[in-house]
């Protein structure tokens, strides 16, 4: 079976493929913000790709047009729908999220560094687990299922005013058995269609897969406004539906294998701006 | 009424008079289409933002009747003349009988 | 002239070519066109269609109408379960007969524009849309 597969990839491969560079074009935000969407690959990567890029080089005109203005991001609706809940009081300690944070503005910077180690948790916390750990710890309310919509609409409030600021992970200390672990899951092929992330999106970005246009699988842009469900998605549930895609049996969003991968892919990235909201097909 | 429906709206604030201005327009609304099909292969009905003006000062801009093929989250973009200040009324009229309305003034400067 | 078979073919051709829409208009198009505008001809001139020539994904197609003298402009989806997709009436406060929407296609088609133009006559442009299939995750 292991054969058939490899030789019906195989011929998949050799046959002549459609490839589109990337676009050369710049995003610059609301006519004020430059964003960095190609930039030299970090340390880590650097033996094996050149340049980094972000998912919004490999999109159309109009979608690349949505996304340079905060009106015309359908993305924004569910950041404005967070910032009213950043003001509420929930649980039964009475407090909001700004009654210990402030503005949503201060949390600049906060998006671009996670995911990543929590000394006191003694673990590799994505943002939307350390804002449960706020709201279950320090609030008193029920935590947010995972990438569900109020967690969701929150990360990409977050990531909104982070913007502009370049993908800052720690791949070291004691976040490094995570980064392995996630490094490890990124080039282990999968599932029936035995694929692993690289395999497209190290080695075949810039390839027509019918008709999409393969990107590096960045996730700088993320939380990600879909045309295809006109809704935020949020990086687990990404990852969970490209395994799925390769027919094998997914990890849950949540779980520690996806914390460690989001580490591990938001590494590749870092040096591009943070651009979540965004939008892709 | 629907939930969650938000309208917003992009306006300058101010124009000189007689200028031309561009209004964007954008609500949040999920547009069931009435061609879905739920798990138990139900059609879910049809739950539209089926109509949309714009006027100024009382005189109107834009009539616009949507159809289910408007994408979800309806996005509208369109230009008025601002002869005087004045203000801006937008509404949205819902399947369901809601009304969504929003304003916005201009001042002439 | 003499009605030959071969005339009568040309004919029917020029007059498919002379009406500008897809010979294969499905009479849902057709009906709304009529209603629209109360069987009267339709020609081409005071009207611009614009959307991509591909859509990334066909839950959101940008689209845009413009004219400078169009008083109602219907747009129909042709290759939609229902084509009509939206109607855009232009009041006295409005400084332009432009207008742009995102509206939904269910496959590659042609959408199509009708215009009322403000001498009561009736024009209509078409734009082909290649909506597409992804890969991985759609």
């Amino acid at each position: 079976m292991k054969y058939v597969t490899g030789a019906a990839l195989a011929s998949l491969l050799t046959t002549s493929f459609a490839f589109a560079d990337p676009v050369d074009d710049t995003l610059i935000l609301n006519e004020e913000t430059d964003m960095i969407t190609r930039t030299a690959a970090p340390a880590h990567l650097s033996d094996t790709l050149d340049e980094v890029m972000s998912g919004w080089l490999f999109r159309g005109t109009e979608t690349r047009a949505m996304q340079a203005d905060d009106f015309d991001n359908p993305g924004m609706i569910f950041v404005e729908q967070a910032q009213d809940s950043w003001m509420i009081a929930e649980g039964t300690e009475g407090k909001s999220c700004s009654s210990c944070h402030n503005d949503m503005d201060s949390m600049a910077g906060v998006k671009a560094t996670y995911p990543k180690w929590n000394e006191e948790a003694g673990e590799v916390r994505t943002l939307q687990m350390q804002m449960n750990n706020c709201r279950t710890e320090r609030m008193g309310a029920e935590a947010w299922g995972y990438d569900k919509t109020p967690a969701i609409n929150m990360e990409a409030a977050l990531s909104a005013v982070s913007r502009g600021l370049p993908v800052n992970v720690a791949i070291d200390g004691p976040a490094q058995s995570a980064w392995e672990l996630g490094k490890e899951l990124y080039y282990t092929r999968t599932g029936q269609l035995e694929l692993s992330c690289a395999n497209c999106h190290e080695d075949s970005y810039g390839m027509m897969i019918r008709a999409d246009h393969l990107s590096q699988g960045q996730i700088n842009g993320f939380p990600v406004y879909r045309l295809k469900n006109t809704k935020l998605n949020g990086v687990h549930s990404r990852f969970k539906g490209c395994v799925r895609d390769t027919r094998a049996e997914t990890y849950k969003p949540g779980s520690a294998e996806f914390v460690a991968l989001e580490l591990y892919v938001a590494s590749r990235g870092n040096g591009l701006s943070v651009e979540g909201p965004s939008i892709r097909n | 009424m629907a939930s969650g429906v938000k309208p917003r709206v992009k306006v300058p604030k101010k124009a000189a008079a007689g200028d031309v201005i561009t209004i964007k327009t954008l609500i949040s609304h999920k547009m069931e289409s009435g061609q879905r099909k739920d798990k138990e292969g139900n059609v879910i009905p049809r739950s539209i933002i089926n109509r949309f003006t714009c006027d100024f000062n009382g005189e109107n801009v834009v009539d616009i009747k949507l159809e289910p093929a408007i994408s979800t989250n309806p996005f509208f973009e369109f230009e008025a003349k601002v002869p005087e200040a004045g203000e801006f009324q937008f509404t949205w009229y819902d399947d369901d009988g809601s009304v969504y309305e929003a304003t916005k003034s201009i001042a002439i400067g | 002239m003499e009605l030959t078979r071969r005339n009568a073919i040309l004919l029917g051709a020029g007059a498919v070519l002379a009406s500008g829409l897809p010979a294969l208009a499905s009479t849902a198009t057709d009906d709304a066109i009529d209603t629209f505008t109360g069987g009267a001809a339709v020609g081409e001139g005071d009207l611009k269609l614009t959307a991509p020539e591909i859509a990334e994904n066909g839950n959101t197609v940008p689209i845009e109408v413009a004219s400078s003298t169009a008083v109602e402009i219907m747009v129909l989806a042709t290759g939609n379960p229902t084509p009509s997709v939206a109607t855009f009436k232009f009041g006295s406060m409005a400084a332009t007969r432009n207008a742009s929407t995102r509206i939904r296609l269910a496959g590659t088609q042609d959408v199509v524009a009708i215009a009322k133009l403000e001498d009561g006559s009736f024009v209509q442009a078409s734009s082909a849309v290649k909506v597409t299939i992804g890969g991985c995750g759609g």
